[in-house]
């Protein structure tokens, strides 16, 4: 593909998903009393702040022509050892689960840049040990977080009456995107994904950046943990099954090629986000009466969605490819 | 490995590369094989029963199964994260219809018929549509087959509402319960579809241009081969060999959730293919391997068990098996 192919490319991943979000929620409050309600918008925002850190860390790996694999089990992870923290206070937690997602990522990119494993298989295997760790700390249970130390405000909390989470997920986003967009890092990331091979021959840090991206990305995922441990008041070691394709899919809806190269840090929050109105909006689908759709569509239209997506940017890259 | 079949010229196939290193790399996985099983032998109490030997077996059969496919698809390139989803709606679908709720049924037989063909009918009519969104579309295989991976489970549960679905039917469960001179029927249609592959790969035109397209595509093409067509009938292969894994889940369980048939086999399929030593990115590929890795990880599973370590620390050891295998592998490359 040419540059102005990718260009064009480019903006109809980036403009297409918020158009598809404005749709969306166009269609909701248009549809349903309450949709853009206080609590409806602030709950929805809570709970996908998770997703959403997690999704911010796989756009940068996806960005690189990686794949993370771990975050979900590394979420896990990271609920826990917050959850076992948390009776010490709000810091030793945050950073505890920070710490744990942390040293994942540091394996991943040990293993991925170092011993050159491709990343889809090394971040399958820390996955798995990652999620053996979660479960041998957490004795095979949920462990259940300290009320006293006011931990649960990270999940629970709000400031400035918007929820803590949200901000959270915000600050990285914002974070993020100024990374990705203005800083030397950012442009080498965008490099490897272009051509690795190019990037490291003009001199670029290639291993360097590819390893910080891992762990970045382990980071964001032990920080969600933090999160899902704060809001449901559990460290959960058999959560976050899933996750990890669910980011990636938000990152793909969100027009971020898996080819590397080309991505954006808003769009894949647009992707998060539209994933996530799906679910609310079929709860409240459901409750106008009309139709009863059991939880389990939520998944079927997530798949169904992605399908759309993935076909209507193949169709346009093959249009491009052709121009060109 | 003896059975590795590789697209790279007979000569450089045949040059003997002597050492330690050269051995271990490929014969790691028959040795490791081999190994834990002496360690066993030695440490395990009751290792070298009947017993042992057929819950060790009848582990492996559906990851076996669904590696086989696997592997094939990823002797293209390609992979295939729906193999679990497709279990979960071949095994949501056979119970409803022995069970008469789809349709009513004229005879039970013709029921229990049904039930083994349809459901695996479907998965690989599901696993063709994974074939056709890669080559019609050109999608990347990961992000063709993410969407059944969300889809399928969700169709599954959707069909059953999230019910369990609780049977006792022994003409069906043959498949999975069913012994044949004191052997599980599933070991034995798991070793009947290994060989079978193991052949293909090695033996006929489709599984030298399976090996070819992995290899190089754009060659392959250039070659004459008919990429889109081979592609599509090996995603469908690794479908319909998901919907038999499925059957065989069901018959074990005497139940069918749709919430937990084939949860994760993606990702045992994935690595039992890796460990055997089938190289990830395409273009060599071993069935026998992938039996001998699926062994492998099963056996080291048992040995941590039944000495006492948590299965936790065994995915630890899991992980650790799969990272080695790979790197060896890419050792042996150099």
């Amino acid at each position: 593909m040419n540059t102005i192919s990718l260009k064009v490319f480019q903006g109809i991943g980036r403009y297409g998903v918020l158009l598809a979000l404005v749709a969306l929620i166009l269609f909701g409050w248009l549809r349903y009393e309450n949709f853009l309600g206080a609590f409806n918008v602030l709950s929805v925002l809570r709970y996908n702040s998770m997703f959403a850190l997690v999704a911010l860390g796989m756009c940068f790996v996806i960005i690189t022509g990686g794949i993370d694999l771990s975050v979900g089990s590394t979420a896990a992870l990271g609920s826990v050892v917050a959850a076992l923290l948390s009776p010490y206070g709000v810091v030793p937690g945050l950073l505890g689960g920070l710490a744990a997602g942390l040293a994942v990522g540091a394996c991943n990119a040990f293993i991925v840049t170092r011993l050159n494993i491709l990343p889809f298989i090394a971040t399958l295997a820390t996955m798995l040990a990652a999620s053996g760790c979660a479960l041998l700390l957490a004795n095979n249970q949920s462990v259940s977080v300290s009320y006293e130390t006011g931990f649960v405000e990270l999940g629970q909390g709000d400031l400035l009456g918007f929820p803590i989470p949200a901000w959270i997920a915000l600050i990285a986003f914002l974070l993020g995107s100024l990374v990705l967009n203005f800083t030397s890092f950012g442009r080498t990331v965008l490099a490897i994904g272009g051509n690795e091979d190019a990037a490291r021959l003009m001199g670029l840090p290639a291993q360097r950046v590819k390893a910080l991206v891992y762990l970045a990305s382990g980071g964001l995922a032990g920080l969600a943990g933090v999160i899902l441990a704060a809001q449901f008041g559990a460290g959960q070691p058999i959560e976050g099954v899933g996750w990890e394709l669910f980011a990636i899919a938000a990152v793909v809806v969100g027009g971020t090629l898996l080819t590397g190269g080309v991505g954006s840090v808003g769009s894949t929050l647009a992707g998060v986000l539209l994933l996530g109105l799906i679910f609310n909006i079929l709860n409240f689908e459901n409750g106008l009466g009309w139709i009863s759709l059991s939880a389990y569509w939520q998944s079927v239209i997530r798949g169904a969605f992605l399908l759309l997506v993935v076909a209507i940017q193949a169709r346009l890259s093959m249009r491009t490819e052709e121009a060109a | 490995m003896s059975d590795t079949a590789t697209t790279l010229p007979p000569a450089a196939q045949r040059a003997p590369r002597f050492g330690v290193r050269n051995i271990l790399t490929r014969y790691g996985s028959w040795i490791a094989l081999v190994l834990l099983i002496l360690v066993n032998l030695a440490i395990t109490p009751n290792f070298a029963t009947w017993q042992t030997f057929n819950v060790n077996l009848t582990q492996v059969c559906a990851i076996v199964i669904v590696g086989v496919g696997m592997t094939l698809v990823i002797a293209t390139g390609g992979i295939d994260l729906s193999v679990g989803a497709l279990m979960a709606i071949a095994g949501a679908i056979a119970p409803l219809i022995f069970l008469g709720k789809l349709f009513p049924l004229p005879h039970p037989a013709i029921g229990i018929a049904l039930a083994f063909v349809v459901p695996v009918l479907i998965a690989a009519a599901l696993g063709w549509f994974n074939g056709w969104l890669v080559t019609r579309l050109s999608i990347q295989p990961i992000i063709a087959t993410l969407v059944l991976f969300i889809a399928g489970r969700g169709i599954a549960q959707v069909f059953t509402n999230g019910n369990l679905q609780v049977f006792n039917l022994p003409s069906f469960q043959f498949i999975g319960l069913g012994r044949v001179f004191g052997i599980p029927f599933q070991a034995i249609l798991m070793i009947v579809i290994v060989a079978a592959a193991a052949w293909m790969l090695r033996r006929t035109v489709f599984g030298r241009q399976i090996l070819a397209i992995g290899g190089n595509e754009r060659a392959a093409r250039l070659s004459g081969i008919p990429v889109a067509f081979v592609k599509q009938r090996v995603y469908l292969i690794s479908g319909l060999l998901s919907g038999i894994a499925g059957l065989i889940v069901i018959a074990r369980n005497s139940a069918a959730d749709a919430n937990l048939v084939g949860l994760g086999m993606e990702l045992d399929a994935i690595a039992a293919v890796a460990v055997g030593g089938t190289l990830l990115t395409g273009g060599r590929a071993t069935v026998i391997g992938t039996l001998v890795g699926a062994l492998i990880i099963q056996l080291v599973r048992y040995t941590l068990l039944a000495n006492g370590v948590p299965d936790a620390a065994a995915l630890v050891a899991k992980a650790a098996i799969i990272v080695l295998a790979v790197w060896l592998q890419r050792q042996s490359q150099r």
